[in-house]
This record gives C-alpha cells, sequence and structure tokens, in this order.
C-alpha cells in the first residue's frame, strides 16, 4: 500500500491527516522542480496514465496531463467526445477496455457523482477522481489547501469562509472534508436555496450573511455559480445575487489585509467576482492553477510511484 | 510480518537504505533465534580525524578545492558535506559551496519499496555547471544509490567533474562504481547492517556493525 493508505483517491474525506500532509509536503518538493532546466522525473517511467474525461474542463485535464508527463508516465487523453462513447458505449465497458490497455492509473471526471466509485471495481488500477457531479473533486481540494499553507504558512486554525452555489459545489463539499482534517474553521456562506439538504452534519459552520463574515476570515473562497446545473430558480436573479453574495470591490475592502481569495475557476466575471477583486494581489487564482500541477504530481507519486 | 506496510509508509525512520540490506522470503525473524551483537568501529574522535583526512584529500586531489562544490546525499550525507565545508575552510580559508541532492525520484527501487517521502534539493547559487562536484554519502553499498544520483545530476547541470566521497565502504557493490574519498573501508556480509550516527541528526557520532547471527531455534 502506498504512503496515503487508500488504494483510490474518490473523496478527500479517504485521507487521514498524515496523508494530506504528505501529499502537501511533496508537492513543495516538486514545485522546486519547476523552476529547473530539465523539468523532467524518471519516477513513472512505464507507467500508463489514462485522462477520462466525461466532461469538458480545462484546467483539470491539463494539469493532470502535465503532471504524468513530468514524472515520465505515458499518458493517454480520452474524452467523451470524439469517442465511442457518443456512440452509446457504457462507462463499463470503457472501463473494460482501459483494463485491457493496461491503465495503471484512470483519472476520472463524470457529470454523475458516484462515478469514479464504480469504476473503481471494474478496474484494477488506481482510480483518481478528477470531478464527479456534485459530489466530490479531490485533488482541487489538495491544491486549495496547498495554496492556502503556501501564502498562509499553516492551515491549523485558519478561517475560511466558502461563499455561493455550494448546493452544486464539489469543490465545496471535498474542501469542508480537508480543511476539516488539516484543522481550518470553515464556514459556508449561501442563501438557504443554494445549500445540500443534510448539511448539519458537516464539519463546518453555515452563514447567509457574506458582510457579517468576511472581517473575520483568512480565506475567502468564491464558488462559481453552475448554471449548467441549475434547473431551478434558486435566486430571484443573476443581479440580486451578485449584490448579496458576490465579492466586489467593496466587499473586498472589508476583508483583513493579510486575507486571500480564491477562485477554483472558470469565474463568472462580474456575477460572484468582479474583475478589479480576481484581478488583485489578494487572489491566488492564477497561482492556483500553477499549484495544481505540483499537487497533482504529488498525487500520482504517492499513488503509483511505490508497488501496486 | 517481516516488513510490516507501516514501515513503507509515512512514520518511517528515514534510515538510508545502503545501510540496511532488503532481506526477503527467506529467514524469517520469527524462525530464528537470533543474536544481535553490535560493535563501534568509528568513535567520535576517530570520525573526526576522518573528516579532517577527506578534507585534505579534497584539497589535494581538487587543486585546493578550486571550482568545488560538495553535495550531500539526504539524510546523513548532509550533514557530513557541511563539515567538510568547515574543515576545508578551516584549513585553507576557502569557502566551498554546500548543497543538497535528493536522490529518492532517481531510485530504481521504488517499485519493490514503495513510494517514499521526497526531501529538498537546494543547489547552491551558481549552480552545478562546469563545476568539480563532489557527492557526499555516509555508506557506499550496492552502490545504487550513487547512480540514482548521477542520474539526478544530469537533469540539473553539466558538473565538469563529479566524484565521491563516502564516510563508509561496506562492499557488495552492484553496480561499477567506485568512491574516490573513503573514510573507512569496512568489510562486512549481507547479514550485518552498517549505522552511522552523527550529531546532527542522531545526538551522537559514532559508526555501529551490527552482525545478526541466527539459529535455528
Amino acid at each position: 500500500m502506498n504512503p496515503l493508505r487508500v488504494r483510490h483517491l474518490l473523496s478527500a474525506a479517504d485521507l487521514d491527516r498524515a496523508g494530506a500532509t504528505a501529499v502537501l509536503d511533496t508537492a513543495t518538493e516538486m514545485a522546486a522542480m519547476a523552476g529547473r532546466e530539465v523539468k523532467k522525473l524518471p519516477t513513472l517511467r512505464g507507467r500508463t496514465v489514462v485522462n477520462l474525461f466525461y466532461e469538458d474542463s480545462t484546467r483539470t485535464r491539463i494539469s493532470f496531463e502535465a503532471a504524468a508527463k513530468r514524472l515520465s508516465a505515458d499518458v493517454i487523453n480520452f474524452s467523451a467526445k470524439g469517442s465511442s462513447v457518443s456512440k452509446g458505449e457504457s462507462l463499463k465497458d470503457t472501463a473494460l477496455t482501459l483494463q485491457a490497455m493496461g491503465a495503471d492509473a484512470v483519472v476520472i471526471r463524470h457529470p454523475a457523482s458516484g462515478a469514479p466509485h464504480r469504476l473503481a471495481h471494474w478496474i484494477d488500477g488506481t482510480v483518481i477522481n478528477a470531478g464527479d457531479g456534485t459530489h466530490e473533486h479531490p485533488t482541487q481540494a489538495l491544491l486549495d489547501a496547498y495554496t492556502m499553507r503556501s501564502r498562509h504558512g499553516q492551515l491549523e486554525g485558519l478561517k475560511v469562509a466558502i461563499v455561493g452555489d455550494v448546493l452544486h459545489s464539489r469543490v465545496a463539499r471535498s474542501n469542508v472534508h480537508l480543511l476539516h482534517t488539516l484543522g481550518a474553521h470553515v464556514t459556508l456562506v449561501a442563501p438557504p436555496t443554494l445549500l445540500p439538504l443534510g448539511i448539519e452534519a458537516w464539519p463546518a459552520q453555515v452563514s447567509y450573511d457574506l458582510d457579517a463574515t468576511l472581517p473575520g476570515v483568512d480565506v475567502v473562497m468564491m464558488l462559481r455559480v453552475q448554471r449548467e446545473r441549475m434547473s431551478d430558480s434558486f435566486f430571484p436573479s443573476e443581479r440580486e445575487y451578485a449584490r448579496r453574495y458576490g465579492l466586489d470591490a467593496d466587499r473586498a475592502r472589508a476583508l483583513a489585509a493579510h486575507a486571500i481569495v480564491m477562485h477554483p475557476g472558470p469565474m463568472n466575471r462580474g456575477m460572484e467576482i468582479a474583475p478589479e477583486v480576481a484581478d488583485s494581489t489578494r487572489s491566488t487564482i492564477v497561482e492556483q492553477v500553477a499549484n495544481g500541477v505540483s499537487v497533482r504530481m504529488a498525487v500520482l507519486y504517492l499513488m503509483l510511484g511505490g508497488h501496486k | 510480518m517481516l516488513r510490516p506496510e507501516a514501515a513503507v509508509a509515512l512514520k518511517l525512520s528515514r534510515r538510508p537504505l545502503t545501510t540496511r540490506p532488503v532481506r526477503r522470503g527467506r529467514g524469517s525473524a520469527l524462525a530464528y533465534h537470533e543474536t544481535v551483537q553490535h560493535k563501534i568501529i568509528v568513535s567520535d574522535s576517530d570520525l573526526a580525524r576522518i573528516v579532517d583526512r577527506i578534507s585534505h584529500q579534497i584539497l589535494e586531489k581538487t587543486d585546493g578545492a578550486r571550482d568545488a562544490v560538495l553535495l550531500g546525499i539526504p539524510t546523513r550525507g548532509v550533514p557530513l558535506a557541511r563539515r567538510l565545508a568547515a574543515r576545508i575552510e578551516a584549513f585553507e580559508g576557502v569557502r566551498v559551496p554546500v548543497g543538497t541532492l535528493d536522490v529518492t525520484l532517481y531510485r530504481d527501487d521504488l517499485r519493490l519499496r514503495g513510494a517514499r517521502p521526497i526531501g529538498p534539493t537546494d543547489l547552491p547559487p551558481d549552480g552545478i555547471d562546469g563545476r568539480r562536484v563532489i557527492l557526499v554519502d555516509d555508506v557506499l553499498f550496492s552502490g545504487r544509490t550513487i547512480r540514482a544520483a548521477l542520474d539526478a545530476l544530469a537533469d540539473l547541470g553539466r558538473p565538469r567533474l563529479v566524484q565521491l566521497a563516502v564516510l563508509v565502504d561496506r562492499g557488495h557493490r552492484e553496480l561499477p562504481i567506485r568512491a574516490d574519498y573513503v573514510g573507512k573501508n569496512i568489510p562486512t556480509g549481507l547479514d550485518e547492517s552498517v549505522r552511522v550516527k552523527l550529531a546532527e541528526t542522531d545526538g551522537t557520532d559514532e559508526v555501529r556493525l551490527t552482525t545478526q547471527s541466527g539459529d535455528a531455534s
């Protein structure tokens, strides 16, 4: 078994404190490598990593691809468009195809929550969840935690506000689990309609009032309003949402001087975050993307580097 | 049973691989009545003399340590490299840059022994291009660590030459690698292990040879 003591990375809750810290520490060393002339390590030579993407993605797919290539793994990119999926092939049959090709790891993004769990039963390799429906996105949470740690020095006791469409957000769910494991305090801020059922059981506080929360936090993470998953009217109008829950320049001034602003991307500029805030020095949005490669290298190394 | 998974995992004590032969299969600890014998083969004063001697040899063989860079291999190569640099400076007033070279990601036994935490790699600000790089490690055993270090160096730059300094050469090479500076040659059996302790990492300076003689009980 690998140092993370999990065979698959399906949920951020799978990681204990030691495992999550190992990923962040390893990512720090991987990041140091990004400044080298030869940005390549022989560590995963001969291993095959399949990127299985059933949903559109820019950041996550490119960053997993770059991470695997920097570790010298062979990368096969599979997107549902242009494959036999558009002819009606099931997830299971696709999985069996990948199994036959000898994939050591499958990185999967799927619109259905739980698809990576199903996949893990069908193949021998390691399954890494790169976002499933409204469920989880563990590597995003890891890179967010890495970004917070590199800006603030530590995670223990850090106050984090996660703001916006919590209901549809796999990023929020994974972050709440991981930040709780690592000792940070999370407050979820959203209109009541955008909070999931059973939120009381999450290890986080809940607030409906953004202005009351902002002055006391070290990190504010804005979530994307996921129009594509909105089948109902969750708020009266976009303007009203932006006015009550958007982070504009006035609200950003209420933040403590050291507080940082995060966003998992892609952003709806002017909706949940104002352009001048997104481009300010507080914002870590571009940093998060760069950190994504280091963190995913760490995950691939720790999960695939050793024996199976 | 022999090697619990936990030992591979995080809390593993980071002893250099070279000091502990991997034993698999036969020879389970439970099947034998073991007697363990420790012998201190290098004391703290011996160790200081050895560091002094290697420092002199480096000065002699590298033209007064001109363009030299000392790169320590974690864990115990790093304090050794610092000590060598300090002695060289004390003897000749030459300040030799010291760095750290972690070779974990270049090892050929990751699949056998599992992914392990990686350490920092810090090169001196001027880099290693055109320099005389002296790798420093505590124990030279199979030579596989040094092979990994040579691969890692190739990705970091192009040194003018690469030399190797080790505190202990215990034999049993598996690759055509030899050291340029050797503190002490210690003939060992594969059932023995060599344990280097340094004040910086272990609180004391000594090299200990441990023999495990097993009688079937």
